[in-house]
């Protein structure tokens, strides 16, 4: 038996750990693959690649601008360039030529971005990544992926190589929680119900899935019976999973390491609103604010984005006369 | 031979003057005059003398690439797309109008034959880079050129993608600045100085000329693939006139947009006309 049970690429990884191994394999795959990175070619795992493929690796130093125009010029030639550095960077530091470069031009480009969300905790806002989301979301033509975890990252990575057009992959400095056992086929467009329930749905994305899957388990001892979706896919967004949601147990709880304001929770009120569903919403993220600096795990307890504080958020809003959404940290 | 070859590209000079000034006067709303005008020897060069590509087949994967990255000119890079057959030239009367796919930026999406969407200064030379990285890794022979304004060397990206294709080695690359001396707010030594302009691009790794960007024949000279340093960019630093060909729009900061009405019309084409009796 032990002989024909081989580890699926990914699990266990962290998202960009998935994603360095990923990238190679795509890369052993099609020529065409070229990665560029800005000074960060070890932190953001694509080192790896350069050793690998030396003349299809492209270190711009500290210059994620040009970086970006070039990932237009390298895919207007017929290359598919994954672009990586730290989500913030990419988000605004190079914003006008993601969208005017790679997104108006509609261009094959790949930008994996590390260290999203709070997973450099110590680094602070400089480097907190909380608004990318939202960015990223704004703009035509653009997908954005946030996957769960290492293998969630393999899987979505399979799929966008040869995607028509540009795709931001969101991923994460920490080693997510796990949340898939298997290789499975990512779709773009697509949630997962990784948990059946029927109290409340909550809708996840990113490290914050393994964490809901971890309040899930928590609330279900105490007699609820929650369910959680991975939204991996934030654009395009799974409209139907969330109606079903909706129908199905009349509570949704959005959860992301990101503002409360246009990511994940801003996408499902807004299909929520338009759809006409008659359900209590509550949006869990940091709430138009900046995070503080601290080791990253004692970040998300203190602003409820741990498994307790999830659950926490859950047990207000199954409480008639409690808004959970007005929890403060 | 090079003597006819120089008449002819001057002559294709003025008739890109030609269409600048029709269009200035027809079009909706109005255009970039003066940066459009300061370009016509430049594009008359590099698409008629320097630039391999096929008009019927613009995705030639072959093909020599021209980032506009001072995308304002794109009416001057419009007219000699057409004049040089990517598209039939009535089309351009259309300027400016909805569903038309000339407008003030250039266009890649909707223009055949532009190679990069530019509008946003500062943009050009770093698609531009990567398009020569790409030329590097196939090991082609295709050429990438970019034509930036002076303006725009304000803009750090532009001396983020200077630094880096001297890093990379690229001597498939070579920029064309159109050193008309004036952005939107006046002249560049008032707005921001960029002198000593040359040297800073020597100072970057750049092979570095200077030339009088209306005389073709000294656009032919410096653009040759004779002028070049293995391992290194190129750069031409192109000295002209904002709204070169018409007296009244000649080096004035209030020729970078506008409208031409009926009398100016008739007055710039009766220079042109002058312009092109000099021909000989």
């Amino acid at each position: 038996m032990s002989g024909s049970t081989k580890k699926p690429l990914g699990l266990g990884l962290s998202s960009r750990d998935a994603f360095g191994r990923m990238l190679v394999r795509l890369g052993e795959g099609d020529d065409r693959v070229v990665a560029l990175t800005a000074d960060l070619a070890s932190s953001v795992r694509v080192a790896e690649f350069g050793e690998r493929f030396p003349e299809r690796m492209f270190n711009f130093g500290v210059a994620e601008q040009n970086m970006m125009g070039a990932a237009a010029g390298l895919a207007l030639s017929g290359k598919i360039p994954f672009v990586s550095t730290y989500a913030v960077f990419a988000t605004l530091r190079a914003a006008e030529q993601m969208r005017t470069d790679v997104a108006y031009m509609n261009l094959p480009v790949r930008i994996c971005v590390s260290h999203s969300g709070l997973s450099l905790g110590p680094g602070g806002p400089t480097h907190h990544s909380i608004e990318d989301i939202a960015i990223y979301r704004a703009i035509a033509n653009m997908t954005v992926i946030v996957p769960a975890d290492g293998l969630g990252t393999v899987a979505a990575l399979r799929t966008i190589k040869d995607w028509d057009g540009p795709v931001f992959v969101r991923l994460s400095r920490a080693t997510e929680p796990t949340v898939y056992a298997q290789a499975f086929r990512f779709r773009v467009g697509r949630g997962t119900l990784v948990r059946e329930g029927k109290d409340v749905s909550i809708i996840a994305c990113g490290s914050c899935v393994g964490r809901s899957l971890q309040a899930a388990d928590a609330l279900s001892e105490e007699g609820l019976d929650p369910q959680v979706i991975d939204m991996a896919s934030v654009k395009p967004i799974d409209r139907d999973l969330i109606v079903a949601a909706a129908e199905k147990t009349k509570r949704i709880v959005t959860v992301e390491e990101h503002s409360v304001i246009g990511g994940l929770g801003g996408a499902v009120s807004e299909v929520v609103a338009e759809e006409g569903l008659a359900v209590r919403l509550t949006r869990l993220g940091l709430k138009d604010h900046f995070a503080t600096t601290g080791p990253y795990d004692e970040l998300l307890a203190l602003y409820g984005l741990d498994a307790e504080g999830i659950a926490a958020t859950i047990r207000d809003l199954m409480t008639p006369g409690k808004h959970p959404g007005s929890r403060e940290a | 031979m090079k003597c006819e070859q120089e008449q002819r590209l001057r002559h294709i000079a003025v008739d890109l003057r030609e269409d600048i000034v029709r269009i200035g006067y027809t079009c909706h709303f109005g255009v970039h005059l003066g940066g459009s005008l300061s370009l016509a020897e430049i594009l008359s060069v590099l698409y008629f003398h320097v630039l391999s590509v096929k008009p019927d087949d613009p995705g030639w994967a072959e093909r020599d690439r021209l980032v506009l990255s001072k995308g304002h000119g794109n009416l001057a890079l419009c007219a000699a797309l057409a004049r040089r057959g990517f598209f039939p030239f009535e089309g351009l009367d259309q300027f400016n109008q909805l569903n038309s796919p000339f407008s003030m930026h250039a266009d890649h999406e909707r223009v055949p034959g532009v190679e990069a969407s530019a509008g946003a200064l500062g943009h050009g030379l770093p698609i531009a880079l990567g398009m020569a990285l790409s030329s590097r890794i196939e090991d082609a022979s295709w050429r990438t050129y970019c034509i930036l304004s002076d303006g725009e060397m304000m803009e750090g990206s532009s001396w983020e993608a200077m630094m880096a294709a001297a890093h990379f080695g690229l001597d498939s690359l070579t920029a064309i600045i159109d050193r008309n001396r004036l952005s939107l707010d006046g002249h560049t030594r008032d707005v921001m100085t960029l002198e000593p302009l040359a040297e800073k691009c020597r100072a970057f790794g750049w092979t570095t000329l200077e030339v009088d960007g209306h005389d073709v024949t000294a656009l032919m000279d410096a653009l040759s693939a004779e002028v070049a340093q293995e391992g290194r960019p190129k750069v031409v630093i192109a000295n002209t006139v904002k709204g070169s060909g018409v007296s009244f729009l000649e080096d004035r900061a209030s020729s970078h947009f506008g409208h031409l009405t009926e009398e100016e019309t008739h007055q710039a084409r009766a220079e042109l006309e002058e312009m092109r009796a000099q021909i000989v």
